[in-house]
C-alpha cells in the first residue's frame, strides 16, 4: 500500500506497474475437481430454473455453449468437460443476478467442434455468437450495436489499475495473436481507425502492429478511457455520454489476442491470463481456465488465507471484494488480489471535514467535497446537476486520499447505479421507503 | 475449509493512511514553538490557561457527544486542537471561568450545534473569541489584562498604541523584537517567528493550504501599505501590521480551518485576501483595535458562495 509521504503538500504519485523487461512465465493452474460458470441473467428474469438449454446431470464438453432456452443473447462457454452438478442463482455486485453452473470435471477432455466449422466465415455475427465469453471479450458486443456506430477502436495495452500487468503481458508475449486480431477487427467492422494505447516501455512491441500507436502515461489513472481520449486524441468526452456514444470503442489487448487465437486455432479460447497480487504485493502472472475456483488458485500458488483477510477481483483501486473462495475466475478478471487482515483499511462514519484533498487529486476536477454531502443525503439528481456526478471517471482516488475515510467512491457508484435504475423505470425501494 | 470469513468491502482497497487525528495532533505540534515562548513570557498562568482550555474543550465535546447520543469523538483530537488554538489567543491572566465559557462557545456553539466536525460554518475558535470580546471587553484589553507583569520589553499592546497615538508611538518597536515575541498579546499569538515556523510545517505536511495564509498576509500588507502611503503619521507601516496582534496566528491557524475555508484555488486566494484587507480596514478605520477575528468571521460567511468558483469538470458542457 502506498502511504502518504511526510511532505503531504506534494500530490501522491501513483504509478502503474510496468512489466519487467524479462518476460515472466505465467504460472499454469489447472482445475482440481469443479468449475463454476456464471451466466449473466437479463434484468427481471424470473422462473429461472426452467429456462435453460441445459439441466442438472447433463454432460457438457469444452467449448459447448450454455445459454437460455428462450431467446437471449447471454451465454457462457463451458471451459471444461464434465457433468453439471447444480444450477443455482447467484447475486453479484450491485444486484446483478447470475446463474451459477457448477460442473464436476471429467478425466478426459472432449472438445466442441461447432465453432471450428464456422471459422471460415469470420463475421461479426459469429463473434457475437461464440466469442463474447472469451477472455476479456465482453466489450466486443459494442461493435455489433447498431444504435451506436463505432468509428474508432482503441486497443488498450495498458491495464487501468495499479499493480496489474495482464494486458501489458499479452501485448508483449502474444503479439502475433494481437496482430491477427487487428486484421480480423478491420475485416469484420470495416473500421480503419484503430489505435493501440501502449506504455512507453512497450512502444517497440506496439509499433510492430502496423497501426497508430499512442503512449499512455504510467501515472494512475492515465489509462482510463476518458483521460486517454482527452490526452492522446484530444477528444473530451461529454459528461453524460459514454465512449460508445461518440463512436469510440475500447477493447483490451487481451480481447484482441483472444480473437486472433480463436480464428487461428479454430477453438474458443477458455484460458484466462491474469495478475495475482499476493499479500506482500509481489505479483505472479497466472494462467487458468475461466471457471476455476479461486481456492484452486490459492492452492496452486501456495497462498493461505485466514479469517478477516480480503479477496479482491481486480486491482487495489477499482476491484471488487468477494466473500468466498469458491468464486470463479471470470472472463474479465484481470487481477486477483489478496490482502492480509492487518492491511485492510476501514471506512469511518465521519462527515466530510472539507480538507480539500479530494479536490486536489481528482483527475476529472469534480468538486468531491460538495458532491459527497449531497450523496450522503441521497440527493442523486441534484448531485448530477450541480456537482458533476457524471464527470466522475471512477478511479477511486478520492476515497484513497480521504482524511475522514468516507467511502466516497462507493457513494458515487451507488448514486450512478440508482440513477441508472430510475432512468430504466425500475421501482426504487430507497425512495419508496423514504416516502412512507 | 469452507467456513473462512473474509472481509468484503468496496473499492478502493488502499487508503493513503491520512486520518483526522493525525491532522489535529500535527496542528497542535505546529503550535508548540509559539506556545513555548508564551510560557516563557507569562510563566505558569499561561500553562494553566492552556491546560484548562484543552481539558475543558475535550469535556464539552464529550458532554455534547453524550447529550446528542452520538459516538464519542474526542479521540480525533479536534476538541484538543480547538482548545489549544483558543488558549493561544487568550491573555495569560484570563480567569478560569472565562476559559471554560470560551471553550463552551468554541466546542458547543461554534462546532457541535452545527453538527460536529466538518459542519461548522464558522471557525469555532473565532466565534468564541468574538463572543467573549463583545461580552467581556476588558479581559481582551491586553494592556489592562497584563498590567501586573514586569517585562523586559515594552509592555504596551502595539496595536492599541498605534490606534490611539498614531504611528509616532510605535517607533520604539522594531520588527525583529516583534517577530521574536517581545510584545504583549495572546499566549501563543505574539511569537511571530514561531507561528511562521509552525505554519510552514503545516504547509509542508499538507495540512493547511498555502494559498490562504499567503493571500491573507498579502492582503494585510498591501492594504496597510496603501494606508501608510496616504498618511504615514496616522497609519502604521505594513510590516508592523503583520507582526502584531492576531495577524500571523490568524493567517496560519484561524483562516485555514478546514470546514470554514474554501477548497478551490481561486476562492482560497479571494477569501484569504479579502480577510487580510478587512483586517486592516477594521484596524485603521473601524473602532476595534484588532480586526482579525471579525474579518475572518465575515469571510467565513461568504466562503460557501465564493467556493462555487471552481474549475470546469471533465466533459462538462455548460
Amino acid at each position: 500500500m502506498i502511504k502518504r509521504s511526510f511532505i503531504g503538500m506534494a500530490k501522491p504519485q501513483l504509478l502503474c506497474e510496468a512489466l519487467e523487461s524479462v518476460l515472466p512465465e505465467p504460472e499454469k493452474i489447472s482445475i482440481s475437481t469443479r468449475a463454476t460458470l456464471l451466466l449473466k441473467m437479463p434484468p427481471g428474469q424470473s422462473g429461472w430454473k426452467n429456462s435453460f438449454s441445459f439441466k442438472e446431470g447433463d454432460k457438457v464438453i469444452t467449448g459447448q455453449k450454455l445459454a437460455f432456452a428462450a431467446k437471449s443473447s447471454e451465454y457462457v462457454i463451458s471451459s471444461v468437460t464434465g457433468k453439471i452438478l447444480s444450477i443455482k442463482p447467484f447475486e453479484g455486485n450491485f444486484g446483478q443476478m447470475y446463474t451459477a453452473v457448477l460442473i464436476e470435471t471429467a478425466q478426459k477432455e472432449e472438445k466442441e467442434n461447432e465453432f471450428k466449422q464456422t471459422v471460415k466465415n469470420v463475421t461479426l455475427e459469429n463473434i457475437s455468437k461464440y466469442l463474447l465469453n472469451s477472455p476479456g471479450c465482453s466489450s466486443l458486443r459494442l461493435l455489433s450495436d447498431s444504435a451506436k456506430p463505432i468509428s474508432t477502436i482503441i486497443i488498450s495495452g495498458m491495464d487501468k489499475d495499479l499493480l496489474v500487468t495482464t494486458n501489458q503481458y499479452i501485448l508483449k508475449s502474444d503479439i502475433n495473436a494481437v496482430k491477427k486480431g487487428i486484421e480480423i477487427l478491420k475485416k469484420i467492422s470495416g473500421i480503419d481507425k484503430i489505435i493501440v494505447a501502449a506504455p512507453r516501455h512497450l512502444m517497440h512491441e506496439a509499433s510492430a502492429l502496423d497501426v497508430t500507436v499512442k503512449t499512455v502515461d504510467l501515472n494512475y489513472p492515465a489509462a482510463f478511457p476518458e483521460l486517454f481520449m482527452q490526452n492522446a486524441l484530444g477528444i473530451t468526452l461529454p459528461a453524460e455520454k459514454s465512449c460508445e456514444d461518440v463512436g469510440v470503442c475500447f477493447l483490451s489487448c487481451e480481447s484482441v489476442a483472444s480473437l486472433g487465437n480463436a480464428f487461428e486455432k479454430g477453438e474458443i479460447p477458455v484460458t484466462k491470463t491474469f495478475t495475482f497480487i499476493k499479500k506482500d504485493e509481489s505479483r505472479v502472472l497466472v494462467s487458468a481456465k475461466i471457471g476455476t475456483p479461486l481456492s484452486d488458485i490459492f492452492q496452486g500458488l501456495g497462498v493461505s488465507l485466514k479469517d478477516k483477510d480480503r479477496i479482491i477481483l481486480g486491482g487495489p483501486m477499482t476491484g471488487s471484494a468477494v466473500y468466498s473462495e469458491d468464486y470463479p475466475v471470470m472472463p474479465d478478471t484481470d487481477a486477483v488480489m489478496v490482502q492480509d487482515s492487518a492491511d485492510v483499511s476501514c471506512v469511518s462514519d465521519y462527515p466530510c471535514i472539507n480538507c480539500g484533498e479530494c479536490i486536489r487529486i481528482c483527475p476529472a476536477k469534480v468538486s468531491v467535497n460538495m458532491l459527497v454531502r449531497l450523496l450522503e443525503a441521497e440527493l442523486y439528481d441534484e448531485a448530477a446537476e450541480q456537482y458533476d456526478l457524471n464527470s466522475c471517471i471512477e478511479c477511486g482516488l478520492c476515497s484513497y486520499v480521504c482524511t475522514a475515510r468516507i467511502p466516497v467512491f462507493q457513494y458515487i457508484r451507488l448514486a450512478k447505479h440508482e440513477r441508472a435504475r430510475v432512468a430504466l423505470g425500475e421501482d426504487n425501494p430507497v425512495e419508496e421507503k423514504n416516502a412512507k | 475449509m469452507q467456513n473462512k470469513q473474509f472481509i468484503v468491502s468496496h473499492a478502493p482497497f488502499w487508503q493513503n493512511g491520512s486520518k483526522i487525528s493525525s491532522r489535529s495532533y500535527n496542528t497542535i505540534i505546529a503550535a508548540i514553538p509559539a506556545l513555548l515562548l508564551g510560557f516563557l513570557n507569562y510563566g505558569s498562568p499561561a500553562v494553566g490557561v492552556l491546560a484548562l482550555s484543552i481539558s475543558s474543550a475535550m469535556i464539552w465535546e464529550l458532554v455534547m457527544n453524550l447529550i446528542t447520543r452520538r459516538s464519542v469523538t474526542i479521540g480525533d483530537g479536534n476538541a484538543a486542537l480547538l482548545g489549544t488554538v483558543f488558549a493561544m489567543l487568550l491573555p495569560a491572566t484570563s480567569p478560569w471561568w472565562l476559559v471554560i465559557t470560551g471553550t463552551f462557545f468554541t466546542v458547543v456553539i461554534g462546532k457541535q450545534i452545527f453538527g460536529g466536525i466538518g459542519s461548522n460554518a464558522f471557525n469555532p475558535v473565532v466565534v468564541a473569541v468574538a463572543i467573549l470580546m463583545v461580552s467581556w471587553k476588558d479581559f481582551f484589553d491586553f494592556d489592562e489584562a497584563l498590567l501586573n507583569y514586569d517585562f523586559e520589553f515594552i509592555a504596551a499592546y502595539p496595536l492599541a498604541q498605534v490606534k490611539h497615538f498614531g504611528s509616532s508611538a510605535i517607533t520604539s518597536f522594531n520588527t525583529v523584537d516583534l517577530l521574536m515575541g517581545k510584545q504583549i498579546g495572546g499566549i501563543g499569538a505574539t511569537f511571530g517567528l514561531g507561528i511562521i515556523i509552525g505554519g510552514i510545517y503545516l504547509i509542508i505536511r499538507g495540512i493547511i493550504r498555502w494559498e490562504i495564509p499567503v493571500s491573507f498576509l498579502a492582503g494585510v500588507f498591501i492594504t496597510a501599505l496603501l494606508f501608510n502611503v496616504s498618511d504615514s503619521a496616522k497609519y502604521a507601516n505594513p510590516v508592523f501590521h503583520i507582526c502584531t496582534g492576531y495577524t500571523l496566528i490568524g493567517a496560519f491557524f484561524l483562516a485555514t480551518e478546514d470546514s470554514s475555508s474554501p477548497v478551490n484555488f481561486v476562492p482560497m486566494l479571494i477569501c484569504g485576501a479579502c480577510a487580510g484587507i478587512m483586517t486592516v480596514l477594521i484596524r485603521n478605520i473601524g473602532m476595534y483595535v484588532d480586526g482579525v477575528i471579525y474579518s475572518i468571521l465575515i469571510m467565513n460567511l461568504i466562503c460557501p458562495i465564493v467556493d462555487k468558483i471552481r474549475p470546469k469538470a471533465l466533459g462538462k458542457v455548460v
